[in-house]
């Protein structure tokens, strides 16, 4: 497995940008079995926001994440196998079969927990940063959201709390106009940025294109080199859109909730394809290097469901276990 | 080396001294809160804290309820350990997702990998006008969330000795301490003193009437069952100090031994810790009791703000010793001390404002 990763960081960010999609692009496919019994909040055509994060940050930094986190999980590291066997319920999930898709854990990685209230992990990220300076270690902590988010109340009170401290903490927001149903336009007055507020509370900020895995790569890479040199904690803002429905394996534009035009403009910029068009020229890559990821990549999936499938299901008689340490 | 000695210290004194020992114990220990090293140093129980040990440990924070519970919970991940404080518990309401859906599950929820030892200091407030919203007392919501812990010490070493236990306990733990307590003395143990979570105390054996009290119901209790005596009557009296894990134990062998229960409450009537200790006595030992079971708590309505409207809302020593009277078939009723001082303060060291 993983036999021809290639040492290029743009080929790589590329390879795993395309394992992230089809990862998703599988649980999806699968999905309608009625194996995974959880919701799945998929991140097709927001990979490169994951990806080109997961790129930026060491092993040793922390993420945390949201409802929508498989992308975040697998680019920060996290074990595949044991990601889907937590979709299917079983004791080798990341969280034993009690968490599911929302409840995502990989500690072998850094990647904190994600869980599945809007917003509910800000602070958590703020204070793991904390718990970084009190101890003393270096790590930097990423906290993933999304446009949603950034409307709680506790989004401001972590940002803030952020600032005033000067906490080794990265908030990563793939701004992707939509909650659940509901666009930007009913939700904020016209013309606000999210950066810009942000950085009036005190945080550096900015906002980038969340469809290019190589700028998301390059900007994050800058703010965590500058968050770990002591400065102030970073905002970023990444515009992407999301392919599949807010909340299940299909689409859902027949629904008409979102203007026609823009679902087309979006799905032109796919991710995957804007990326690939970008190392077209590598010497080292071709459609023959697409073509043996591809099937690599496939072979990967195949055996990872497979282990999901056989790997046994949590004993009934250990429901009530780990309510108290 | 563990210290044997003791001192008679106030309630609230004993909580500094708590904190004290911890931050010694546990070099990454943190203490936050709202006001924690203002002038008032939170009605004295943070006291020289901020200065033997330094902002970075124990320092004042923005008005963000949520996310400063949040950020506890992440800090605890983190291997730092925490306390912090609400100058009244409903201010604390503001952070119920990160209490309920983060602090209390984590450990759960993702299969046992993470806890989260966190301490929550809430101050319940009584009296003087505190009125709707600075009164509340919804132990019987926190007992209700699987993952907490809940305590409510009565007197000094066991606000000393909980809350040590609370801080080096590895779930997050919600410690209750009563306004009107602070200035109840005690003999404190010194140093590392501990008193087990999940364990309540046999106050007075009597073998009349069962009564099961909380926090500031407790002191109640103890001035009813001095009411009592006067006509022959024995309390046997619990003081459940935890209320979340609840020490069924103690409160069955109270029940069995004489058959007449009280379950006393500071909180609200409808799903309150009383109704589940009476219901807990009328499914586990129907055949043992010898009255019905009854229940002494707050109406159930807020709290209300005038002086006029507060007299006889709260239980007291002479509604639980009328009670007690009702239950055993005894004609005696009994009225307020006309030599005690207003019903809205806990004594004369009491001048307000809250």
């Amino acid at each position: 497995m993983n036999t021809s990763l290639p040492n290029d960081p743009s080929l790589r960010l590329v390879r795993d940008l395309l394992r992230v999609r089809m990862v998703e692009e599988a649980i999806a496919r699968e999905y309608p079995k009625g194996e995974m019994r959880c919701p799945v909040h998929l991140s097709v055509g927001q990979e490169a926001v994951a990806v080109g994060t997961g790129a930026a940050l060491e092993r040793s930094d922390l993420a945390v994440s949201t409802h929508r986190a498989h992308a975040h999980y697998l680019a920060k590291g996290g074990n595949l196998k044991r990601l889907l066997a937590e979709l299917f319920g079983k004791e080798a999930g990341c969280a034993r079969g009690r968490g599911g898709s929302m409840h995502l854990i990989d500690l072998d990685v850094g990647f904190e927990g994600s869980t599945a209230i809007v917003g509910s992990t800000l602070p958590v990220g703020v204070g793991l940063a904390l718990g970084s300076k009190v101890r003393g270690d270096s790590a930097v902590t990423c906290v993933f959201l999304g446009d949603g988010a950034a409307e709680e109340g506790v989004f401001y009170e972590s940002a803030n709390f952020a600032a005033v401290r000067k906490l080794p903490v990265l908030f990563v927001c793939e701004n992707n106009s939509y909650s659940v149903y509901s666009p930007l336009g009913v939700r904020q007055p016209p013309g606000r940025r999210l950066y810009e507020v942000v950085r009036s509370i005190g945080l550096t900020s900015a906002l980038h294109d969340g469809n290019d895995v190589f700028a998301v790569a390059a900007t994050v890479k800058t703010a965590v080199a500058g968050i770990r040199h002591g400065g102030p904690p970073v905002f970023l803002e990444f515009s992407t859109y999301r392919h599949l429905e807010h909340c299940g394996p299909f689409a859902d534009d027949t629904l008409g909730y979102r203007p026609e035009p823009d679902v087309a403009a979006w799905k032109a910029r796919d991710p995957i394809i804007q990326a690939q068009d970008k190392v077209r020229d590598h010497p080292e890559f071709s459609d023959e290097t697409i073509g043996r990821w591809r099937s690599e990549i496939a072979a990967e999936i195949d055996e990872a469901f497979a282990f999901a499938r056989a790997t046994p299901w949590p004993e009934q008689s250990t429901r009530a276990e780990y309510v108290y340490a | 080396m563990l210290e044997k000695s003791s001192v008679q210290m106030k309630f609230g004194e004993a909580v500094r001294d708590g904190l004290d020992v911890a931050l010694q114990l546990d070099p990454h220990l943190i203490c936050y809160g709202l006001g924690i090293d203002d002038p008032k140093r939170i009605f004295g129980t943070t006291a020289g804290l901020a200065e033997k040990y330094g902002n970075d440990r124990v320092f004042d924070v923005p008005t963000s309820e949520a996310a400063m519970t949040g950020i506890a919970v992440g800090a605890a991940l983190r291997g730092v350990r925490s306390v912090t404080v609400h100058q009244r518990l409903d201010f604390f309401f503001l952070a119920m997702d990160q209490l309920i859906n983060n602090a209390a599950k984590w450990h759960f929820m993702f299969g046992g990998q993470r806890s989260v030892p966190i301490v929550i200091r809430l101050i319940l407030g009584r009296g003087w006008g505190q009125g709707p919203t600075h009164s509340q007392s919804v132990h019987s919501w926190f007992a209700h969330i699987p993952g907490l812990k809940v305590v409510m010490p009565t007197n000094a070493a066991d606000a000393k000795g909980l809350l040590l236990s609370a801080i080096f306990d590895p779930n997050p733990v919600l410690f209750l301490e009563h306004r009107w307590l602070h200035e109840a003395v005690s003999n404190v143990p010194s140093g590392d003193h501990r008193v087990p979570i999940g364990r309540a105390r046999v106050v007075s054996e009597g073998g009349d009437v069962t009564i099961v009290a909380m926090s500031f119901l407790v002191p109640e209790a103890i001035r009813a069952s001095a009411l009592l005596a006067r006509h022959g009557v024995a309390c046997h009296i619990i003081d459940l100090r935890t209320i979340r894990p609840l020490d069924w134990d103690t409160v069955s062998a109270g029940i069995v031994k004489t058959g007449r229960l009280l379950a006393l409450d500071s909180g609200l009537p409808i799903c309150s810790v009383a109704s589940e200790i009476v219901a807990f006595a009328s499914e586990r030992h129907f055949h043992s009791l010898r009255a019905a079971p009854r229940r002494l708590t707050m109406p159930d309505h807020p709290e209300p703000t005038s002086f006029a409207l507060t007299r006889n809302l709260h239980p007291s020593a002479e509604s639980i010793a009328d009670t007690v009277c009702e239950m055993l078939d005894l004609p005696h009723r009994f009225a307020a001390d006309p030599k005690a001082g207003p019903h809205d303060v806990p004594g004369p060291w009491f001048k307000g404002p809250f």
